[in-house]
């Protein structure tokens, strides 16, 4: 023994671990401990590596890694003494998975094992060879397997069945070796070795199809004849559950002969009686008796049709679902989903049940019941199934109400018999269920709604209603109310379209802006329905022109937004309600019917596997998916195809060009103080606008000609600019956009602060001092101003202790930062840098002025100069 | 087929993990957590099957151990909670009357008796006698070859004194 290892023994190492208080204490202990193995397995300690894989396969078992063991457990593989290999094989299964190369490596081991004199030894080879084979091992070490099928001991038999069961997955190829063999386990009287041969035959059966075919004419019989037996033997306390003798051979017998008699008559009628004897004669008042039955009613509705069999099962089923145990009703509702296929009549009879068990506490049983329903549902019974779903979504779970409603709204899509039960349904469910319910669905809705014209008012109406009683949680709700809201508004207001069924609402135009400037305004609401909101605003603006001046000034309150897409939206709309009074309502038009085949093509391109029905309108429609963006996306940014409006589909080429000045003209105007930008922007805009594939440029054609403008002289007009030539066209061309741009153009000077949109100034210049100020301005607080203050020193000498103050009148505030530095080097060599914050409380109506007193030294004299500023730029 | 056999405590320790389908290090973690998430949660009264990842969870509480065999979608499930109950007693007559620490020390122990049940994720035997009497023939097996072992390591030990 090797007297410098003193490790500790395996139940210690557990003892500490167990006594750990905390998570770092029992990785220390880990630490610890592995690095002990670690210098153990280094040494090639034989003594100890039984228990140092002991110890890993714990460590392993606490999730550690413990891969440096991998090659111990091939060493005691390796060894002679069963304890070794016992404990070797043991690691071998729990260190290492079938995709490790290493494995390779105890493909010998395991083949002289396989052969060992020694039964237990072959044992604890078939056990690993069935655990954890490869393909490659499992094709290397078949025919030993194949051999030990006849091995004189039943239990290594056993193992050597189940051993084939692994191979034969691995390498369907093989199967066919094994089917003699196999036959013959099965007229074998030892359980152990029937259970595993009838798992065999089963599994061979389901690889190949000969195999199949021989054990239908060779086994068939003999297999009714053992069942029945089985059924009838005698109390056997060996094999004993519950009062029934070996269950589990009872079961992998069932499902033996459901294979059989799976699409053939005559094994199916061969297995009639005894299936008809384990039916009516199990005792169903325990667990075991209950998957004999289970068990049973699969075989009965998988094997061919005889009428009175499947009437027995469909009873038992009734009575597993009437059963206190949910156990039972959970498999009762299992089997009843396979039911429906053969049998959709007797299901329906249990409808009641099965919608009960849909309010069941437990999840896996209202999983189960919910899918159930979902296939008991046809056009018959569409209407009381959705009302009583739709009046659970609003007592069910929080985590349940996706999967409800993700099924309910399937439902009503699939099998809604006309469109305002739809339209109803739906709104109900959002109004129940908003936040779970998915994006296609209220896209969905949106079609509908598009195309059922005579109930637009309703509609509207009735979503104004959901939208008064809604909460916080209902964003699809809020969406759909807001979109209708804005393309049917004046519906709302007057009343127009009512049917007998509703009652006349009184909406202001100012309650209908209420809904969309809610959408904006609400803390839950995401950028999807802000923008939303925001085009119902623009809409609106149209619809009732006498509130287009407060929704000019509700939108203009996101033109400095932090988030792009509404401070753009903003902008924009802003610029079409204030100078394009005359565009507007063509813009604003409502939107064309949405065509909903269309829209069913693209989500069956883009979901996967979705119903048969829609499948069918994919096909109908050639081009129906190329188009990436869903058609509401297309909706939402006002496109369309016959109205000559920003189209987004090329990137939207009025927001293109408003985008591109955003953020053109501060640049340019950046590098050329004199804002003379215009024809430099135009430059940019057309640039771009010649990139964009021809269906934009035509709509920028459209909107030009607008103002009269021939289509081809505009087109000369691009190229001709773009030589930067003062030409006619470029110049009637440029003056309509500039104009476009119109509402913009002064906000850029005013308001969208740039700092290099004010000139620098000399505040100060003295014969040896010059102090020049550059000014910027933070984004949302135009009345502050951010002075950064450059001191130069033009005489020889350098100052030190250089001190900069300021002082300003009383409606200005400064706030002064520290200096770069404190010593001024002479002959302008160096400059001190200060910034200085000057807020100007009366912004807009006064201008800044501030005086200054510099101090510094000179040859250790003194030097104070003072001075006045007053050539501020206005607007500060 | 059966695809994992694990034990868990109550406080979500892990006693046992047997993978009959091959996962990874990482996965099995991954698995191990969900899963323990989901059955420990589980009121007593609720059913004992739980669905997961398109398989089926089935799980049985003895004590403050939590047996579960995950299987597949067509599966019988009442027929591996009867599984499980057969691993229980078997169990329960190898160590007499066993409890959480039976196992924690003897871990070893119960994953010879699993190996002695369960096969490429499928039922080897019925017989709880018969598994009883394999386990034992083993032990005997390893205790010989130890006295052997040591009373050669005595005689080496007083030859080289």
């Amino acid at each position: 023994m090797n007297p410098f290892y003193s490790g500790t023994r395996l139940r210690d190492m557990i003892r500490a671990i167990r006594a750990c208080k905390t998570a770092a204490e029992e990785r220390a202990v880990i630490r610890k401990e592995c690095a002990a193995i670690r210098a153990s397995i280094d040494e090639n300690d034989h003594d100890y590596r039984h228990r140092n894989l002991a110890k890993l396969m714990f460590i392993h078992m606490l999730g550690y890694p413990t891969h440096f063991g991998q090659m111990e457990c091939l060493k005691l593989i390796a060894s002679a003494g069963f304890p070794e290999k016992r404990i070797g094989y043991l690691g071998l299964m729990l260190l290492l998975d079938e995709r490790q190369e290493v494995l390779m490596l105890v493909t010998n081991s395991l083949k002289q094992d396989l052969n060992h004199s020694n039964q237990y030894i072959v044992g604890l080879a078939l056990c690993a060879l069935g655990n954890i084979c490869s393909a490659e091992m499992a094709r290397d070490l078949a025919p030993e397997v194949e051999r030990l099928l006849q091995f004189r001991d039943p239990n290594i038999r056993k193992k050597a069945a189940l051993c084939s069961i692994r191979i034969i997955r691995k390498v369907p190829d093989l199967a066919e070796n094994f089917v003699n063999p196999a036959a013959s386990l099965l007229k074998e009287k030892h359980h152990g070795v029937m259970i595993t041969g009838v798992q065999l035959c089963t599994e061979l059966c389901k690889h190949s199809s000969e195999a199949l075919e021989y054990f239908r004419k060779k086994s068939t019989e003999a297999m009714v004849k053992t069942l029945k037996d089985l059924v009838n033997s005698p109390y056997a306390p060996e094999y004993d559950i519950a009062g029934i003798t070996d269950p589990f051979l009872h079961i992998r017998m069932l499902r033996f002969l459901r294979v059989l008699g799976q699409g053939d008559a005559d094994a199916s009628d061969c297995m009639n009686d005894i299936l008809a004897q384990v039916a009516t004669k199990t005792e169903s008042n325990k667990n075991s008796g209950n998957a004999i039955l289970y068990e049973c009613v699969e075989t009965i509705m998988s094997i061919e049709d005889s009428g009175g069999l499947r009437v027995l099962a469909i009873n038992i089923l009734g009575r597993f679902l009437s059963n206190r145990d949910n156990n039972i009703r959970y498999v009762a509702l299992n089997m009843l989903m396979k039911a429906i296929t053969v049998d959709a009549q007797a299901v329906q009879r249990h409808r009641t049940t099965i919608l009960e068990c849909v309010k069941d506490s437990d999840a896996s049983i209202r999983k189960r019941a919910l899918d159930l329903v979902y296939l008991l549902v046809n056009e018959s019974n569409v209407k009381p199934l959705t009302k009583e779903l739709i009046d659970f979504l609003e007592v069910a779970d929080q985590e349940f109400k996706g999967d409800l409603t993700a099924k309910i709204c399937s439902i009503v899509a699939k099998y809604s018999p006309e469109k305002i039960w739809y339209i109803d349904q739906m709104l109900k469910v959002l109004s129940e269920a908003g936040n779970f319910v998915k994006d296609e669905v209220w896209h969905a809705l949106i079609v509908v709604i598009s195309n059922a014209s005579d109930l637009h008012g309703y509609t509207v109406r009735t979503l104004y209603r959901a939208f008064q009683r809604s909460s916080e949680q209902q964003e699809s709700l809020l969406r759909v109310a807001v979109w209708c809201t804005g393309e049917y508004g004046d519906m709302l207001v007057n009343n127009i379209g009512m049917l007998d069924i509703e009652d006349p609402i009184v909406v202001t135009e100012s309650d209908a802006v209420d809904v969309a400037e809610t959408a904006i305004k609400r803390l839950g609401s995401d950028l999807t329905t802000k923008a939303m909101g925001m085009i119902a605003l623009l809409k609106l603006s149209s619809r009732f022109p006498s509130c287009s001046e407060r929704i000019n000034n509700s939108i203009v309150q996101y033109k400095g937004s932090l988030v792009l897409e509404l401070q753009q939206r903003s902008i924009e709309f802003n610029s079409i309600i204030a100078s394009h009074q005359k565009m507007r309502s063509v813009l604003v038009e409502r939107m064309p019917v949405l065509d909903e085949a269309t829209f069913i093509g693209k989500r069956a391109g883009s979901m996967t596997g979705s119903a048969s029905t829609s499948n069918a309108a994919a096909i109908n429609l050639p081009n129906g998916v190329s188009k990436s963006s869903a058609p509401l996306v297309d909706l939402l940014d006002l496109s369309s195809d016959d109205v000559p409006v920003p189209s987004s589909s090329g990137g939207g080429f009025i927001q293109d060009l408003l985008g591109l000045d955003l953020s053109a003209a501060p640049e340019k105007s950046g590098s050329n103080p004199t804002p003379i930008s215009g024809a430099d922007v135009l430059l940019d805009l057309l640039s771009i606008g010649t990139s964009p594939p021809a269906q934009s440029t035509a709509s920028a054609t459209d909107i030009l000609s607008n103002q009269e403008k021939s289509p081809t002289s505009q087109l000369d007009g691009l190229s001709s600019l773009s030589s930067l030539s003062a030409n006619k066209p470029s110049a009637a061309v440029s003056s309509p956009t500039i104009d476009l741009l119109g509402g913009l153009s002064p906000n850029l000077a005013s308001e969208d602060e740039n700092g290099s949109v004010y000139p620098s100034i000399v505040a100060y210049e003295s014969g040896s001092l010059r102090i020049t100020f550059d000014f910027s301005k933070t984004a949302g607080s135009p009345q502050t101003t951010l002075i950064l203050a450059t001191f130069k020193n033009l005489s020889p000498n350098s100052y030190t202790d250089f001190i900069f103050q300021a002082a300003v009148p009383k409606f200005l505030q400064l706030h002064l930062d520290s200096a770069s530095a404190s010593t001024l080097p002479g002959s302008g060599n160096g400059s001190i840098t200060q910034h200085l914050r000057v807020t100007n409380s009366q912004y807009g109506k006064k201008h800044l002025v501030m005086r200054l007193r510099i101090a510094y030294k000179v040859d250790d004299k003194d030097v104070l100069e003072e001075g006045q500023v007053s050539n501020f730029p206005r607007n500060l | 087929m059966i695809h994992f056999v694990l034990l868990i405590s109550r406080q979500g320790k892990v006693r046992l993990t047997k993978w009959y389908s091959p996962y990874t290090q990482k996965e099995r973690s991954k698995v191990i957590r969900e899963l323990s998430g989901m059955i420990l949660n589980r009121g007593p009264k609720l059913c004992n099957f739980v669905e997961w990842r398109g398989l089926k969870a089935v799980y049985k509480r003895y004590a403050s151990l939590y047996f579960c065999m995950c299987i597949d979608q067509d599966d019988n499930e009442l027929e591996v909670l009867e599984c499980i109950h057969h691993f229980v007693e078997i169990l329960d007559r190898y160590f007499g009357s066993v409890c959480e620490l039976d196992l924690i020390f003897n871990f070893h122990k119960a994953y010879y008796i699993l190996d002695e049940l369960l096969i490429a994720g499928e039922l080897q035997e019925s017989s709880k006698k018969t598994v009883a009497r394999l386990i034992a023939a083993q032990d005997s097996l390893v205790e010989t070859a130890k006295e052997q072992a040591s009373s050669i390591s005595n005689i080496i030990a007083q030859a080289t004194k």
